[in-house]
Formats: C-alpha cells, sequence, structure tokens
C-alpha cells in the first residue's frame, strides 16, 4: 500500500493524543503508583500461583464464549422473527451490571438453592455444585456471551446483502455461504472477540473468588488487592498491574497476528434475505440455539427483576437522587466515548494494517487490562498534590469509563470503517471530499450502527460503574451504584435488590435508546 | 452599581465562612451514608461546636486507612474514624496521629483499654448468624462445625479483602494457636464460598445459599428491632468470640486539635453514643444511661471476648493467612 506518500492527516494527530491520553491513564497512573512506593518488593510463588489460575480461567472463558456465541450470532444473524430486536438488547444487560447483583442472580438459577437444582431435585438428582472453575466458567460466559454474540453479530451483519443475493443466484447451499462468506468474515471477527473477553476475564475478582469457592479462585486482580489494602505493599501491586498488561499485550498481539482481515465489498445496504438458510434442519437448529441462549440469559436476568419488583416502588428519594447522577454521568461518558473512539479508529484505519495501526488498536485494548483499583489509586496520587480528588469524583468517573469504553468502541468502528474507506475511499477523494464533507456524506451513514452501538454500551458500562473511585467518591454525590452497597452494607437487602432492578432498567434503557438510534433504518 | 453590591456580598460570605472553623473528619463510607450513624452525628455536633462538621468517606476501614497512607503528611483530616485494633498497629507507624488525651471516661468494654493514640467508639464481636426456623441445632463450637455432617454449608469474607473476614482469620488464631491451620483443615469442607466482602456473604445467606454466615452478634438485633423478623440469631461459640473494636484517632497536623478533642470528647457522650446501636449495629463503647435497645443480646463475659493486642494481632497476621491459604486451597 502507498499510504505513506500521503500527508498524515489531522485524524492522525488526534488519534495520538486520545492514545496519549489512555497511555496516561493506564500506564501513567501506574507508573505513579509504583513511584509512591515505600519499598521495593518482588512477587512470591502465591502472586505466581494467582498469575496462572488468572490465565487459565480467561483462556477457557474467553474461548467458550466465543465459540457459544458463533452458533447464536449465526441464528440471529439468518432469522427474523418477534422480539428478536428486544432480545438483541437484552443481551447487552449482564455485560453492564454490577458484579453483586449478577452473582446473585446467577446463584437463584445455578446455586445450592437456585432453580436448577430445585428442578433436578424433583426428579431426584443430587444436587450439582456450581462452586469452583465451573462456576467461574458460567458467570464469565454470562457476563461475556453476549458481549461476543453482539461483536460477531456486527460481523455477519457488514457483510453486504448483495453477496448473499449473488449466493443465492449461484445456488449455494448454507455450507457454501459458510465457506466463502462467513469463513472469511469470522477469521477477521473472532480472535477479536476473543481478545477483548480475554482481557475482560483477566481482571476479573470477585466474581472468580465467590463462585470459584475460594482462595484457590485467587486472581491477579485480588492480588493487587491484598497488596494495597493487606500490606500496603504499592510496587507489588504496580508489579501484578504490569504482569496484567504484559499477558493482555501478547494476547493482543496475538489476536492481530491471527486475524486475516476480510473485506467483503461495498454494497447497497440492502436488507439482507437468506434463501440459503431455508431449509428445516437449519430452521430447528437456529430456533434451538436462539432458545437455550434466551433462556441461560434471561433466568438470572428473571430473578434479578423478581427479586427487585417489591422494593422498586418503596425506595427512598436518595436512590432516585442518585440514579439520576449516574444517567448524567452515562451521557458524558457516552459522548466523550465517542469524542475519542472516532478519531482513534480513524487514525488506526488510515494508518493502515501495519504496526502502527496495530498499536492504536492495541492501545484500546490496554484500558481493559487496566486495574481499577490501580487506576483509582493511581489517580488519587496524581490529583492529591494539585486538587481535591473527591471533588473530581464523578467526572473522573466519566473519563476511566469512557476510556474503558473504548476498546469495545474501536473494536465496532474500525471494521465498519476500514469497509467505507476501501470501498468508497477511492471515489470520495477523486470527488474531492475532505475533512467534514468526507466525514458527514460518506462515513457516518456507514458508521451509524457501531456509533449507536458504541455509545450505548458507554452509557451502559458508565451506569454500573463503581470500582475506580471507591477510594473517594463523593459521599453526598453518591452514584446508583455506590447507593446499592450502601444498601446492602446498612442490611437492607431488600431495598438493594430494588436499587439493582432500578439500575438494570436505567442501564438497558441507555443502551436501547442508542443502539436503536443507530438502527432507525435497518430491520436488524 | 450591581457590582459593588455583589463584592460586597461576596466579601461578608467569605467573612462568614471563615469564622465557622470546619472539622474534616474521615471514616468509612457506611458511616455517612443516610443509614448510618453519620447524618445524626453531625447535626448534633454542629448543634453545640459551632463548626462545620465535615465528613469524607473512603470505602471501609482498611480503605481509609490506605488513603491516609497516600495523603501522608498533606492529609486534610482532623479526625480519622473508622480504623480497628487489626489496623491500628499500622495506622500508629504512620506518625500522623497525636495522644488522644482523653482519660476520664469510664468505657464499657469487656477488655481493658490502654491506647494513647485511638479511643473505642463501638464493638461487637464476630459470630456466625444462622436461621433459627432452618437450623434448629446450630454447631456450638468451632468443633462441633468441623465435625458436622458435611452438607452443612457457611460462607465466609476473604480476609485479603474484606474485615470480617480478617477478624475470622484472627478468631480462630486466637482460639486455637498452632492449632489454626488443622482447623481450618476440619473448616474447610463446610466452606461453601470465599466473598469478597461482607454484603455478597450476607445477601447470599439471606437467599438461602448458606446455612451460616460469617457476621456479628449484634447482626440479629437489626432483624428484629428493623423489621420485626426474630428467626435470625448468632451462635454461640464455646472458643469464645473475637471481638472487633473500632476507634477514632486525631491527626497531629491537624489547624483545629482543640475541635478535633472536643469531637473525640463527644464522640463518648451520651448522644453520640445512643445513636450507634440502631444505626452501626454495634455496641455503643459507653452504654448510655437507658441501656442497650431491646433485641440487642446482653455482651458476653470477659472470659468469652477474644482479642489481640494491636501489636501482636500485626504481628500474627501473615502467618495466619499463609495457613488458612494453605488449608483451603487444597
Amino acid at each position: 500500500m502507498a499510504r505513506r506518500a500521503q500527508p498524515i492527516g489531522a485524524s492522525v494527530w488526534v488519534g495520538a493524543a486520545v492514545a496519549a491520553l489512555i497511555l496516561s491513564l493506564t500506564l501513567g497512573t501506574l507508573g505513579a503508583v509504583f513511584l509512591r512506593a515505600e519499598r521495593f518488593s518482588a512477587l512470591g510463588p502465591a502472586d505466581w500461583a494467582a498469575v496462572r489460575f488468572t490465565l487459565m480461567q480467561a483462556t477457557l472463558s474467553a474461548f467458550l464464549s466465543v465459540a457459544l456465541a458463533v452458533p447464536v450470532a449465526r441464528a440471529l444473524a439468518r432469522r427474523r422473527f418477534p422480539g428478536r430486536g428486544l432480545l438483541i438488547t437484552l443481551l447487552g444487560a449482564p455485560f453492564i451490571l454490577p458484579v453483586i447483583v449478577v452473582v446473585l442472580g446467577i446463584l437463584a438459577v445455578f446455586g445450592r438453592n437456585g432453580l436448577l437444582n430445585s428442578a433436578l431435585g424433583v426428579v431426584g438428582i443430587g444436587p450439582l455444585s456450581v462452586y469452583g472453575l465451573q462456576g467461574v466458567l458460567i458467570a464469565h460466559v454470562f457476563f461475556n456471551l453476549p458481549l461476543a454474540t453482539r461483536l460477531i453479530l456486527q460481523g455477519w451483519l457488514s457483510i453486504p446483502a448483495e453477496r448473499f443475493r449473488l449466493a443465492a443466484s449461484l445456488g449455494f447451499a448454507a455450507r457454501d455461504v459458510t465457506r466463502w462468506l462467513e469463513r472469511p468474515m469470522l477469521r477477521a471477527v473472532v480472535p477479536g472477540a476473543f481478545m477483548v473477553i480475554f482481557v475482560i476475564c483477566m481482571t476479573s475478582f470477585a466474581v472468580a473468588l465467590t463462585l470459584g469457592g475460594g482462595p484457590k479462585a485467587t486472581t491477579v486482580e485480588l492480588a493487587i488487592y491484598q497488596a494495597f489494602r493487606f500490606e500496603f505493599d504499592l510496587s507489588r501491586a504496580a508489579l501484578l498491574a504490569l504482569v496484567q498488561f504484559g499477558l493482555s499485550a501478547i494476547a493482543a498481539a496475538l489476536t492481530l497476528w491471527v486475524a486475516v482481515p476480510s473485506v467483503s465489498g461495498a454494497g447497497l445496504d440492502r436488507i439482507v434475505a437468506r434463501w440459503d438458510a431455508r431449509h428445516r434442519g437449519l430452521r430447528l437448529l437456529d430456533g434451538a440455539w436462539i432458545a437455550l441462549a434466551a433462556l441461560f440469559l434471561i433466568l438470572p436476568l428473571a430473578m434479578i427483576v423478581a427479586d427487585g419488583l417489591r422494593a422498586l416502588f418503596t425506595l427512598p428519594p436518595s436512590v432516585f437522587a442518585a440514579a439520576g447522577r449516574s444517567v448524567a454521568v452515562a451521557l458524558g461518558s457516552a459522548v466523550l466515548t465517542l469524542a475519542l473512539a472516532l478519531p482513534l479508529s480513524l487514525a488506526a484505519v488510515r494508518l493502515g494494517r501495519g504496526i502502527a495501526g496495530g498499536m492504536m488498536e492495541g492501545v484500546g485494548a490496554l484500558a481493559i487490562a487496566a486495574s481499577p483499583l490501580v487506576i483509582g489509586t493511581g489517580l488519587f496520587i496524581l490529583l492529591f498534590p494539585i486538587a481535591d480528588p473527591v471533588a473530581l469524583a464523578l467526572p473522573v468517573t466519566a473519563v476511566v469509563n469512557a476510556v474503558m469504553s473504548l476498546p469495545f468502541a474501536t473494536r465496532a468502528l474500525v471494521p465498519a470503517l476500514r469497509d467505507a474507506e476501501e470501498s468508497y475511499g477511492k471515489l470520495a477523494r477523486s470527488l474531492g471530499m475532505r475533512g467534514f464533507t468526507h466525514l458527514r456524506l460518506v462515513l457516518l451513514p456507514r458508521l451509524r450502527r457501531p456509533i449507536g452501538f458504541s455509545a450505548g454500551l458507554a452509557a451502559a458500562l458508565s451506569m454500573g460503574d463503581l470500582g475506580v473511585i471507591a477510594l473517594f467518591a463523593d459521599p453526598s454525590q453518591a452514584t446508583l451504584p455506590l447507593q446499592l452497597y450502601r444498601l446492602m452494607a446498612a442490611y437492607r437487602m431488600e431495598q438493594a435488590a430494588g436499587a439493582a432492578l432500578l439500575l438494570l432498567i436505567l442501564s438497558l434503557g441507555l443502551f436501547w435508546l442508542f443502539d436503536r438510534g443507530g438502527r432507525v433504518d435497518a430491520d436488524a | 452599581m450591581r457590582y459593588p453590591i455583589f463584592a460586597a456580598g461576596a466579601l461578608l460570605a467569605t467573612m462568614a465562612g471563615a469564622q465557622t472553623p470546619v472539622l474534616t473528619v474521615y471514616t468509612y463510607d457506611s458511616f455517612i451514608s443516610e443509614w448510618g450513624p453519620g447524618p445524626q452525628v453531625e447535626a448534633a455536633f454542629e448543634a453545640t461546636c459551632g463548626c462545620d462538621l465535615q465528613f469524607v468517606g473512603a470505602g471501609d476501614g482498611a480503605a481509609l486507612l490506605g488513603r491516609l497512607r497516600l495523603e501522608g503528611k498533606r492529609t486534610h483530616a482532623d479526625v480519622v474514624l473508622g480504623l480497628d485494633t487489626n489496623l491500628t498497629a499500622a495506622a500508629a507507624e504512620t506518625g500522623l496521629f497525636a495522644p488522644h488525651g482523653v482519660a476520664d471516661v469510664a468505657l464499657s468494654l469487656p477488655v481493658s483499654w490502654e491506647d494513647e493514640l485511638f479511643l473505642p467508639y463501638d464493638w461487637g464481636y464476630f459470630a456466625f448468624v444462622y436461621d433459627k426456623t432452618k437450623l434448629p441445632h446450630p454447631p456450638a463450637s468451632f468443633a462441633e462445625l468441623a465435625a458436622a455432617p458435611k452438607a452443612l454449608k457457611i460462607v465466609i469474607q476473604d480476609p485479603r479483602s474484606s474485615t470480617p473476614g480478617l477478624g475470622l482469620l484472627l478468631w480462630v488464631k486466637a482460639a486455637y494457636g498452632d492449632g489454626a491451620q488443622a482447623m481450618w483443615q476440619g473448616l474447610a469442607p463446610h466452606i461453601l464460598t470465599v466473598t469478597k466482602g461482607w454484603s455478597e456473604a450476607y445477601g447470599m445467606f439471606l437467599e438461602g445459599e448458606a446455612d451460616m454466615v460469617l457476621s456479628y452478634t449484634t447482626s440479629p438485633a437489626y432483624h428484629i428491632i428493623a423489621e420485626g423478623d426474630d428467626t435470625k440469631a448468632a451462635a454461640p461459640f464455646a472458643e469464645g468470640h473475637y471481638m472487633q473494636v473500632e476507634v477514632a484517632g486525631r491527626i497531629a497536623s491537624s489547624d483545629q486539635p482543640e475541635l478535633a478533642q472536643e469531637f473525640l470528647r463527644f464522640m463518648l457522650s451520651e448522644t453520640f453514643q445512643s445513636i450507634i446501636p440502631t444505626t452501626n449495629w454495634m455496641y455503643p463503647a459507653v452504654i448510655p444511661d437507658g441501656g442497650l435497645p431491646e433485641g440487642f443480646s446482653a455482651p458476653l463475659p470477659p472470659e468469652q471476648s477474644l482479642i489481640y493486642p494491636a501489636a501482636e494481632a500485626a504481628a500474627m497476621r501473615d502467618k495466619a493467612l499463609e495457613e488458612w491459604r494453605a488449608a483451603l486451597s487444597r
């Protein structure tokens, strides 16, 4: 590619600035923690055991999530049924709920006293224990199967309808469509989805511990907690965070190496009709996958709803005030995510598929590999000498969550942007389109779907977040998740369940609004 | 003409601000939530002190100490409230605290109190809480719990991330000494799981996931007083119960030393102490004139109260954690 001959556009510089912001929030905060350390210590055998367990569970969780997501996404891509849109929106739910709520929801289904064991008891089968590696995997698949499905579904929807029309006119069977259209797309999309989920599971802590059944399920993030809280050993906390980054970076590099980008070419954005999938057996198969996935995801959510419904209307006003603040933070975070993700994605595409573009994407992935505790501590160390961290708690939440949402946003935006550039870029340039005209006429119409998805995800993620500002949350400006934890700490579990339901409704509502906005003209 | 009026107003406001001294108290988050003691304490103290009491919250006790260490000598805190005896040795080591100077108050603790830097404001015993209707015959000791049928499950908190979790670690160590690791091996089959914090564990217990949960002897009082539900009880253990004593101290570099001392005195007053039981759900450090609220069980006799002095707790911790991890990682 002769891209290098072109002048580097403004988008590349903006992209570089965004990358610098991400680096300072991740590696910068880590450096701050490291420099503040009072002594230097190395990692012990227990830390390495935590690293091994973390790697093992993250690999298995990511593998299972993606392996199950492929058939579910395929079924969703080639079927139309009532409630499909609602199901796709609900797919966003597990990912955005506070961990504590999801754990209780999963236990209500798979726990000792849960639905599954009650049902098994009726037919006389002894109770199955969820606690152990199986529990960790169930929970991580519950969190990430929906995300994987959404990411892979984006891939399917990016294949233009014309390709399927052509396939049909050539008499392709489902098998041929898989070979010529779907497999190349999966080759491009699946490694990225695997990597994102692997990195998310790397930083898991409360889920792994609670469902893993005890200290044998110690992850790196828990070791970081121990170093900070138990020993106040900042250098060890920073070292562990560095290991977390290193492993995630290796995963990201492997992904870029494995993934083979596919360009399916330009289309007229027609509605996709799938003549190849009319076969009855395929219909049954797809139906089964959708039903199983829906059951697996909806049952725990239904338990959360049932638990919270009674208290929802008796919640104290402070909970609603907190909800209002959380919505404001979420909206700010969504806007900021787009403002950061668009230039970053544009820069990644402009720089081409070489190392620079890969680095831009890789930098995005750094954000999710970051330990929330280390970011929070580092930010506190950096802010305290110059400003009151407590006064900045809400803006900091919005910024950190925007940065945390970036990898998902770039993951959705970069392929769409690359397609638009490669299909229409030359034409646009030959017409002399540049800058904003180009963005408005060529790129934005093609990016509507990933933009809606990214903004929705950022807003919803931000609603559920608590992690980063735990050290300096403003007591008078509590967010909804903080208020939820306070209710629990004050024994008010029933009201906490009501607050969890409110959080679920608001997060999903925001996600739906943005996502729907991105899909106004498509029936997908 | 509008500007001078604004300017005068602004000036008056700053003068008024300068006249009201501000006392900054760092504490854990649940103390200042609307269900905690914070709001009532603030109103009561401000009614007499002629000052502005500002609470600053930071996670739980361990996070509070972490934050204080990060701030170091530049801390804005005048008083730190919410450490416990498992943290005071490390807190004293920071050199940030000044002697409390309160010597004339009779504390109602089952153990004697001789700390120059830290003053207790409430305390409690760790205990396993169960549902009387579901578990009519709870184990009466760690030994009985270890010998109980395997189906009897408890949920505990991780000592590395939770205050009660650390309490249990020291409880078993105080009761069994060198036999602690063997006791943990005996308990291991009954431990359904280990959670990050108290809330997860207690929530799981209330959902019926476990038969018993590590909490406090005062937990049933919440259910009795606030919910009219007397099905929850704390199982008395023959080995005795480990204590958590929550303390406050004043910062040496504070610009409000008198006010800080006044607050520490107020902390042991009838007003403050009578707020504690039904907001923090712990025993007050000085039993109020009216006694404990109905629903609170009487404190245990001193010989049943286990606690390591601060320095010993700090020295014991790492070894106890290693034993715990070795026994539960099998």
